[in-house]
């Protein structure tokens, strides 16, 4: 059984269809990279897994339980955790405050704020700071550790790398690796196709709400991507390129 | 002079305690709450009924009369505020507004409209006072409302910053969509909250009927002095509330020395003072306030 599948999503932001008929599945420690162009569909997908978008339609199962109708806080203490798109930090809150409120559902784990600072060394000395007066980097790496704090079975990343210099998404990534080597099954939106494939197992690329190419990362080329990214090939899920 | 200015800072904390469950609501849900008042007087009603039944202190009454607003709380924010929410920021003012008139048409009903106080159930303590140097009698009731509301914003101040639930409150105030996204019950938070700043607003109903007569219709001046100490200080802020409680009371107290008609209007000229200079360094200013739309240069 997956640890999470997601079977004919449906989600729609008023009269606009969003993602139209997604599946997928990922195994335990697994690393899955979602790529495609902007509205493609890839972050309302990462939402409605979260439970931020209620799909009209399809089901999202962790573990075989479903989750469809499962609102958000609660899927958290289920072992689903979001890094959202654009941070969305508390940012009249300190560093160790926003990272403690990873821990609101006290799911059993690991992760504390000592271990989160290990990982994230320059966070070290913005552990009082307010998350708002913090550089772009610090406050990825605040986002990445408040959803490692809730010691979440499946990590949902959504453009880590949004709006960083290449030198902190270096950094970031680094961190990243770490967290995939310890066997973290992790779901990354990323719009720089070369990181997507370099870190994760298997890729998908969305078209228009759809899913247009998947395969494992190894197999698949960055032309083949580029084609699908363009809609200039379709495939059937689940199938690789040639 | 200095007598008036104690007895201003002391009124300060009875305004700050009125004003804090108004100024917590609105933070934390963004909800301006017109039943404020309203729901002050329905304490000082049940504090009242029950020492007047039961011959229960309404210190003790507190013991009772209390989780009881804390329940009305959570009860509001869960069935009422949180559906009203959903139809855009004006209907919960609205909604609160026609909460403010049943519950004064209620209490109408069922106490009719003479005046009450608390002040014979506490004993010499609603006059009963210390003299100071320089011939300055304080007021022991003034001074506990004073603590009392120094306590109660230490202590929110203390439970927001340093407890989970806390942070949770904090985290939803913030944005409720994110916090759900960490695990936050968004509903439950806000529920809370509600039940929280019901339990200030009763404690101020308390002081409110210690202090003062109060009848059914009393809750729409304590309203605006609610709103006018909340936004001297800063809506939002707990301190500031603090603030804006002094510094009502005091411009109330100097007006009454100016005119005898000064109290009310004193305060009201202070409000206007901080409302023109919040809206000015704000960028919004009275143009903006009116909606005029801003000159084009020639």
């Amino acid at each position: 059984m997956s640890l999470l599948a997601v079977e004919d999503l449906v989600v729609r932001h008023g009269l606009l269809q969003a993602v139209r008929g997604v599946s997928l599945t990922i195994e335990r420690g697994e690393t899955l990279a979602l790529v495609g162009a902007n509205g493609a569909g890839k972050t309302t997908l990462l939402r409605a897994i979260a439970g931020a978008h209620q799909p009209a339609a399809g089901r999202v199962l962790l573990s075989g339980a479903d989750l469809t109708s499962v609102p958000s806080h609660k899927r958290v203490g289920m072992g689903i955790a979001l890094v959202p798109e654009g941070r969305k930090l508390f940012v009249q809150m300190t560093v160790e405050e926003n990272l403690l409120l990873g821990k609101t559902t006290g799911r059993p784990g690991d992760w504390s704020v000592d271990k989160v600072l290990e990982m994230f060394p320059n966070l070290k000395p913005r552990r009082h700071a307010k998350t708002g007066h913090l550089s772009g980097g610090e406050q990825q790496a605040t986002a990445i550790g408040r959803a490692l704090m809730s010691n979440p079975d499946v990590l949902l990343l959504d453009e880590v790398s949004l709006g960083l210099s290449p030198l902190i998404v270096d950094r970031v990534y680094a961190a990243l690796q770490g967290l995939i080597a310890s066997g973290t099954t992790i779901i990354l939106v990323e719009q720089d196709l070369n990181r997507a494939l370099a870190v994760s197992d298997r890729v998908i690329c969305m078209l228009e709400g759809r899913v247009a190419l998947e395969g494992p990362s190894k197999q698949v080329s960055r032309e083949d991507v580029t084609k699908a990214y363009f809609g200039l090939h379709r495939k059937s899920p689940g199938s690789v390129p040639a | 002079m200095s007598n008036q200015i104690i007895q201003g800072i002391l009124l300060g904390g009875y305004y700050a305690l009125i004003a804090c469950g108004l100024s917590f609501m609105f933070s934390v849900m963004r909800i301006i709450n017109l039943a404020h008042g309203s729901l002050a007087v329905f304490a000082a009603f049940a504090l009242w009924w029950l020492a007047s039944r039961f011959h229960i202190s309404p210190l003790v009454g507190l013991l009772i009369v209390l989780p009881l607003m804390a329940a009305t709380g959570w009860a509001l924010q869960r069935f009422l505020l949180e559906r009203s929410a959903r139809g855009g920021a004006l209907l919960p003012i609205l909604t609160t507004f026609g909460l403010a008139i049943v519950i004064d048409n209620l209490l109408f009903e069922q106490f009719g409209a003479d005046t009450r106080s608390l002040a014979p159930y506490i004993g010499s303590l609603s006059y009963d006072s210390w003299e100071w140097p320089g011939s300055i009698y304080v007021g022991k009731l003034a001074v506990i409302m004073f603590a009392s509301a120094v306590i109660l914003l230490g202590g929110l101040q203390l439970f927001l910053t340093h407890t989970r639930l806390g942070r949770s409150i904090r985290a939803t105030s913030e944005d409720p969509d994110t916090a759900g996204l960490v695990g936050v019950d968004a509903r439950r938070a806000n529920a809370i909250a509600a039940a929280i700043a019901m339990v200030t607003v009763g404690l101020a109903g308390a002081f409110l009927g210690m202090r003062a007569t109060f009848d059914p219709y009393a809750g729409a001046p304590q309203l605006l002095f609610a709103f006018e100490a909340a936004v001297i200080g800063g809506a939002g802020s707990l301190w500031g509330t603090l603030i804006g409680g002094i510094v009502l009371a005091l411009a109330q107290t100097l007006g009454a020395q100016v005119h005898p008609q000064g109290f009310l209007i004193g305060g009201h000229v202070a409000f206007l003072i901080v409302l023109f200079i919040r809206l000015s360094t704000s960028g919004l200013g009275l143009r903006g306030l009116l909606r005029l739309p801003t000159r084009k240069p020639t």
